[in-house]
């Protein structure tokens, strides 16, 4: 059996329809993406929590060109990344509506087999 | 310790070379940089070599070695994306100021745009985003820049129109040099009506993907009456993913040019050239400022004011940059370099400016996540 990958918690979250992120147990700090030591005090000792889904626009785009057969059929698609309430930063897409500093939430839709993230504006 | 000089430089034209694969190039650079120098094959005891996508060789400096008949003491090759280039020179130079090695031949190229499809291309560059977090939604090399190019903009009110500017400087520049992939002049205009990308960037925002090869020789003992040694050298790695980013304000940039101009006893007032990694106009932009070359979101102000320009005091990638000389991968980003060692040597033809002493080179990798600056400096 092979050890499961560092983010493996990330994509069993996003299957089950929860966005999780990395805590220190030592420190408390939140960390965007998946490492094997916290970023702010170095400990080993992490776990993963589950975000609420809420946060801010930090930044965005448009694809127009995208990169594969699979994504054209999308395009043109906004991405975004989003600095998630609890403090880790996350890439997704967006409504095309969402502008830098917006108040987003995120939800999920099915592509190409699996589960992304979509934020839309929180009202 | 010793000083380490830019003994010679090779290149081959920029653009598409159909059936010629990523060793062809490397060789024609290599042997112009060697006949450059004045050097033979005998002389080379140290090979640095950058990867290539379109050849994925486990040893791809002692493959390019047999190929071309050398048997250097010392060769490796080495992945650091866009800064590999910068990051080889770098070591080049501490190879021959430790006394490892006396002539150091640095070399990279491939045939990015003819070996492979586009979407192939543009799939293996996807890749330095994270696996997990980030390839998965449909993003690319262009959106990574994309996003980082919206936050930055947002946050010093740098416009679509003054990374407009950018674009059309490089090209000015690529029409003078015969080698360069796109020559034809653009306007402001030209760049913003271009087709979107990934907003804000623009079709003209992007370099273009090319085949082709630079190459270099570093070595102990100056090979011409004006010698150009590598003064100073720094590196900085504060991320690999445009997610992790924690500091729009230092990249890694301003770090590594601070440790370059303080090895070198230098600052930035002293230079009088530079040589700048532009994989998008954004990049450029970022890279300058940050580097205390100009204000943060005042770049374009100094592009209009023709600071940048080859008659301007701080001349900016006289062969066209990325952005329009092309990007043929480490070779592309070795491209910086080779103008500037030619520019301080006197030797670029007829786009030499006036006598310049002092160049600054600042090469990055990934999505900002790698940065070299090196610091050359004329002898007289």
């Amino acid at each position: 059996m092979t050890a499961p990958s560092l983010s493996a918690p990330f994509v069993e979250g996003l299957q089950r329809g929860e966005i999780r992120y990395q805590a220190c147990i030592g420190c408390g700090a939140a960390q965007t993406l998946a490492r094997y030591a916290c970023r702010a005090c170095g400990s080993a000792q992490l776990e993963w929590r589950t975000a609420g889904g809420s946060g801010r626009v930090y930044a965005m785009t448009s694809v127009a060109r995208a990169p594969s057969e699979e994504f054209r059929a999308l395009a043109p698609y906004t991405l975004a990344i989003v600095e998630l309430q609890e403090g880790p930063r996350l890439m997704g897409h967006a409504s095309p509506d969402v502008r830098i500093g917006d108040p987003v939430l995120a939800h999920f839709f099915e592509f190409g087999g699996r589960r992304l993230i979509r934020f839309t504006k929180e009202e | 310790m010793k000083q380490a000089y830019i003994a010679g430089a090779g290149n081959t034209v920029f653009g598409r070379h159909e059936g010629s694969g990523a060793l062809d190039l490397m060789a024609q650079a290599a042997q112009k940089a060697l006949d450059d120098a004045q050097l033979g094959r005998a002389d080379i005891d140290g090979v640095l070599c950058g990867y290539a996508t379109t050849l994925p060789h486990l040893m791809l400096s002692t493959l390019f070695c047999e190929r071309f008949s050398l048997e250097p003491a010392y060769a490796h090759s080495m992945q650091l994306g866009g800064a590999t280039g910068c990051a080889m020179l770098m070591l080049a130079r501490e190879l021959v100021r430790t006394g490892r090695c006396s002539n150091v031949l640095v070399v990279a190229g491939e045939n990015r745009l003819s070996g492979q499809a586009r979407d192939s291309a543009i799939q293996t560059l996807a890749q330095v985003g994270d696996a997990d977090f980030e390839v998965p939604n449909g993003a690319s090399v262009p959106a990574y820049y994309a996003l980082l190019a919206s936050r930055y903009m947002h946050e010093t009110g740098l416009t679509e129109e003054d990374l407009a500017e950018f674009a059309v400087l490089m090209r000015a520049n690529a029409a003078r040099h015969p080698d360069a992939h796109l020559r034809s002049a653009i306007s402001a205009k030209d760049v913003l009506a271009s087709k979107t990308i990934c907003a804000p960037l623009k079709l003209l925002d992007c370099c273009p993907i090319s085949d082709g090869a630079m190459a270099l020789v570093v070595s102990a003992a100056p090979r011409n009456a004006t010698q150009i040694a590598i003064a100073g050298a720094g590196q900085a790695h504060r991320h690999q993913h445009l997610s992790a980013i924690a500091d729009t304000h230092n990249y890694g940039a301003r770090d590594a040019a601070r440790r370059a101009f303080e090895e070198a006893r230098l600052q930035p007032a002293d230079i009088d050239y530079l040589a700048i990694y532009d994989s998008f106009t954004i990049t450029l932009a970022i890279l300058i400022e940050e580097t205390g070359f100009a204000e943060r979101g005042g770049s374009a102000q100094r592009v209009r004011a023709g600071d940048f320009a080859p008659a301007g005091p701080l001349p900016l990638n006289t062969h066209g940059g990325l952005l329009s000389f092309g990007h043929s991968g480490v070779a592309g980003g070795m491209g910086h370099a080779v103008e500037a060692y030619r520019q301080l040597s006197g030797r670029a033809g007829d786009r030499q400016v006036e006598s310049r002493t002092r160049a600054f080179v600042h090469a990055d990798g990934g999505v900002l996540s790698s940065h070299v600056s090196l610091v050359l400096a004329r002898e007289d």
